[in-house]
């Protein structure tokens, strides 16, 4: 008899177990978004309860420093709106926001034509910061900064310059000691809006990259070591001696790894600087795009720096859950007026004035209501 | 050749050593108050903590255990309880296979049926995944601790009238109760260490969250997203994350030593 | 106690209840390794059929063009796993030999602790220490190589510290509890009067020793393959020192890549569904591979088994209720 019951019991307290569980992840949280398009509006606001707006995004490590920033500054002003940005690198933000299991994307490699077409509702590119990605090496016993043109950082990386000294590097460098160690190449293991950028600009230099590697945010490298998101391409130059990579400004910046200057097309070795960076936007401000898609790599202009770019947050045009779309339009608005205030000491270019008008006017077409 | 052999033990007890040496070295003296009480403070900022990852690490393995305990006990009773009928080994072939999935087919797994059809990443999902990678450690335990168990003590409740389900229940059960929770805690060690399958499931998630249905952060992602940063404060905190993740599993495989002294005992008197 | 016509009929609809509810969790666990199978079977479709045998030969690993070949990372896989039972089988045999017969009785039960302690130290620590400690360590190596080595394909390319030379050890170190532990329960499995009988022919110990060795190689030879196991599918510590390069090298100090280390790295990211299918497709060879594995593994310690006596298990009694 008391074991029958005890057994009960246990059946009992199972199920209450599993009632709870299901309880828990249904109370408070925001229903899965309808199969279909997000159109399919209504019961998707309703029930967001007692969660506290904890908005899910996901993306490009590219501007993580400046995003994890951001929201860490809005959650003081507005304690209710918790932004939680995962940056796992461009195409992840892609493919998670594709795939809905977040709520925003970020991406500095601008989604393709093909890539909006599969998603389940039109998307759209908000540009937020102007970065620049540079050149970081880590040779021993460097004095001073090395310059690069394009040709060579594409010979580079396709693995037909091998060592320091070899006499394409030195040519662009006279005078600089440059020992005869290999050189260990370093990209990226994830798929990444920064190698998007990257390679944007050595394919736009050297046909053969073009034809041999590509432009995406995921390649088929010739060589080199893959460090996952910009944090690990910088820990591998970092520790290695004789390694060359390719990160946002400000990972350069915060680590204390050097980085060279790179020829434009105009001619002059620049290094990425604020006034680079937003010359470099001047020309395409005045033509953006009205998806703001646009590459600014290797623009014209005697002050523009060649491997510059603007990142994207991406969002869906009618996303189900209204309440969380306007708090996210309400960041973004705050984001390209005040938040821009932060972007210098972070190492990025805010953006130019006319495309922050064109963004607030994209910004009033997000149906949030 | 003994001493080739006894230099084998040190060659294998010297990585051993130098793991410990290095992550006490480098983690004891990042931890602190802050470490432990305080979230991660934005990119590039010094300072900081986990305690938002230690709090998720705990949340994962309490539903992984919520999963796979009811799960892999009542599936080792049946493996023993019947095991002359035609499923059994085919239960215990099995939890074999799921024994030896590498624990990224695990996170893919759980990936495509707890956060797809949600679209979600969830603690939950973090704990299916997890909870899965239990299950086949639990069975086994199970099954070869209610092996043990005298088959006079069977009879004999048998004998006494109880049906098949009371005496499994009240009597063989609780006789194997020790080796069991033994093998449940050495389960909750191994997975408490578990990353892989985290990633795509748990996902992450820099605040405070105690939310089944959010991403939760956890201590094994936090160390690993920590570990390939180019930050040296970063640096220092994956160890000290390190240490406390050795201290825990530790701490599981000492408690379950003890447990099963002192459930020994009880049973004795 | 219960013979009163109602108790025996609740204990009559008891049994079928209890075999019914436990049965129902048994198959659960089958249900949930065939949902495996399913799900990596369903969401690799695309590129089984795209691509089909090629995938296995294919070197390319391009997601832009949409090639793919999960050669390199087969390569990678099997090298790496490889090296590090290389490296790991004497020393798990020496411990093993050691803890089952040389070791004075005190020392014992420590060691054999240690032993234990060094299997449960989660993958992910193995990787932080492989980072900052291991690769840097390596790296001198490398740096400090012969030339004459150098010139070899197996020495052979930059000292980066990360890569296929630093992904052995790593895994080797991770191997080595694993087979220690269980050869030494094959060890002491072996019969006592197999030693007596060797003893009494006049044998040393050494030889006795070796007798013992031949007697459990059966077991040993399935100890082996459950660390090979284990390495196969290993992610984390792998990931975090080999380079992660896709490229079939035979150079140990060349960056490489492995199945489960592509999986964790480029899985959230696969932005389109060929992609993704061949990642899943990859997840499938290598739950096939470790499957294989595994069960050869258990067959040859359990036909191991079956050579010596043990406790029968507690047969099961019909029951009369």
């Amino acid at each position: 008899m008391n074991a029958i019951i005890r057994m009960g019991q246990v059946r009992v307290v199972g199920a209450l177990a599993v009632a709870t569980l299901l309880c828990a992840c249904g109370g408070g949280q925001t229903p899965p978004v309808a199969q279909g398009s997000p159109e399919s509006s209504g019961s998707g606001a309703a029930a967001t309860g007692g969660n506290a707006g904890q908005i899910n995004g996901a993306g490009a490590t590219f501007p993580n420093p400046i995003y994890s920033k951001w929201f860490s500054e809005y959650a003081k002003s507005h304690p209710d709106v918790r932004i939680n940005y995962q940056p796992i690198g461009s195409g992840g933000g892609i493919r998670q926001l594709t795939a809905q299991t977040v709520f925003f994307g970020a991406t500095d490699g601008p989604m393709t034509d093909d890539q909006l077409r599969t998603a389940p509702g039109p998307i759209f590119h908000l540009p937020t910061v102007l970065g620049a990605v540079v050149p970081v090496y880590n040779v021993p016993g460097l004095a001073g900064d090395l310059k690069f043109s394009g040709p060579l950082l594409a010979d580079i990386y396709l693995g037909k310059v091998k060592k320091w000294n070899d006499a394409a590097i030195t040519r662009e460098n006279p005078g600089a000691k440059l020992p005869a160690t290999d050189i260990a190449v370093a990209h990226r293991s994830d798929g990444s809006g920064t190698t998007y950028i990257w390679v944007d600009y050595l394919s736009k230099i050297s046909p053969e990259f073009k034809d041999k590697v590509g432009v995406a945010t995921s390649v088929n490298w010739p060589v080199g070591v893959g460090g996952k998101g910009n944090e690990g391409v910088a820990g591998v130059v970092k520790q290695t001696p004789g390694a060359i990579g390719y990160v946002e400004l400000i990972y350069a910046l915060q680590n204390n790894i050097p980085y060279g200057a790179v020829k434009n097309k105009a001619g002059t070795y620049l290094k990425a600087t604020l006034e680079s960076v937003t010359a470099a936007a001047a020309a395409s401000a005045a033509s953006m795009p009205a998806d703001f898609r646009v590459s600014i790599t290797d623009a014209d202009g005697k002050d523009a720096y060649p491997i510059a770019s603007y990142t994207w947050i991406l969002l869906y045009q009618s996303p189900t859950d209204k309440d969380k779309g306007r708090k996210m339009v309400a960041f973004m608005r705050w984001a390209v007026t005040d938040g821009e205030a932060y972007t210098k000491d972070l190492g990025y270019a805010p953006l130019p004035d006319s495309v922050v008008k064109l963004e607030q006017d994209a910004l009033g077409k997000i149906q949030v209501q | 050749m003994t001493f080739l052999c006894a230099l084998s033990v040190v060659i294998a007890l010297v990585p051993l050593a130098f793991i410990l040496f290095f992550v006490l070295r480098q983690g004891l003296p990042a931890l602190n108050w802050a470490f432990f009480t305080e979230m991660p403070k934005p990119v590039g900022e010094t300072g900081g903590g986990m305690a938002n990852a230690i709090v998720g690490t705990g949340i994962l393995i309490g539903l992984a255990a919520l999963i796979a305990v009811p799960i892999g006990i009542t599936c080792g009773v049946y493996i023993t309880e019947f095991n002359t009928t035609r499923l059994a080994p085919a239960v215990r072939f099995a939890a074999d296979i799921l024994n030896g999935v590498p624990s990224i087919v695990i996170g893919v797994f759980a990936y495509a049926i707890a956060v797809l059809p949600f679209r979600r990443f969830s603690a939950l999902a973090g704990g299916v995944a997890l909870g899965v990678m239990m299950i086949p450690i639990i069975v086994r335990t199970t099954e070869e601790l209610l092996a043990l168990v005298p088959s006079s003590l069977r009879e004999g409740a048998l004998a006494l009238g109880a049906t098949r389900g009371r005496a499994v229940a009240t009597v063989i059960l609780p006789a194997a109760l020790p080796g069991i929770v033994t093998g449940v805690l050495v389960a909750l060690a191994r997975v408490a260490g578990e990353t892989a399958p985290l990633l795509f499931t748990a996902f992450n998630n820099r605040f405070f969250s105690t939310a089944l249905g959010q991403p939760i952060g956890s201590l094994t992602v936090q160390i690993f997203t920590y570990a390939i940063s180019p930050y040296e404060d970063w640096h220092r905190q994956a160890w000290a994350g390190a240490t406390v993740l050795i201290a825990a599993v530790l701490a599981f495989s000492l408690l379950a030593r003890a447990v099963t002294r002192r459930l020994e005992r009880m049973h004795r008197g | 106690m219960a013979l009163s016509p109602t108790g025996r009929r609740r204990a009559g609809r008891a049994d079928p209840l209890f075999r019914a509810g436990t049965g129902a969790v048994a198959v659960l666990v089958i249900a949930v390794v065939l949902g495996i199978l399913a799900v990596l079977v369903n969401d690799s479709m695309l590129s089984v059929r795209k691509f089909g045998l090629s995938f296995w030969r294919t070197r390319t690993w391009d997601p832009v063009a949409g090639e793919f070949g999960a050669l390199p990372f087969i390569w990678g896989t099997l090298y790496s796993s490889i090296l590090a039972l290389v490296l790991a089988l004497p020393v798990s045999l020496g411990i093993a030999i050691f803890l089952s017969e040389l070791c004075p009785r005190w020392l014992r039960q420590p060691l054999a602790f240690l032993t234990e302690l060094l299997a449960a130290i989660p993958s992910i620590v193995y990787g932080l220490w492989g980072i900052f400690v291991l690769a840097p360590g390596v790296r001198w190596l490398e740096v400090h190589t012969p030339e004459v080595l150098r010139r070899t394909p197996f020495f052979s390319g930059p000292p980066l510290g990360v890569g296929m030379l630093a992904a052995g050890l790593v895994l080797a170190v991770m191997v080595i509890p694993f087979t220690a532990t269980v050869a030494r329960e094959i060890l002491k499995a072996v019969p006592v009067s197999q030693r007596e009988a060797a003893y009494a022919l006049g044998a040393t110990r050494w030889e006795a020793i070796r007798l013992a060795v031949h007697y459990g190689r059966i077991g040993i030879i399935g100890a082996v393959m459950l660390g090979f196991g284990r390495a196969l599918g290993e992610t984390m510590a792998v990931t975090m020192v080999i380079g992660n390069n896709p490229q079939v090298a035979l150079s140990l100090f060349a960056p490489q890549h492995t199945m489960a280390a592509v999986i964790a790295n480029e899985f959230t990211e696969a932005a389109d569904t060929l992609y993704l299918n061949a990642l899943v497709e990859i997840g499938l060879v290598l739950f096939l591979i470790t499957i294989a594995i595994n069960g050869l593994s258990r067959l040859l310690i359990w036909r191991m088994d079956r050579t010596k006596t043990r406790p029968t298990v507690v047969k099961t009694v019909p029951l009369a209720a």
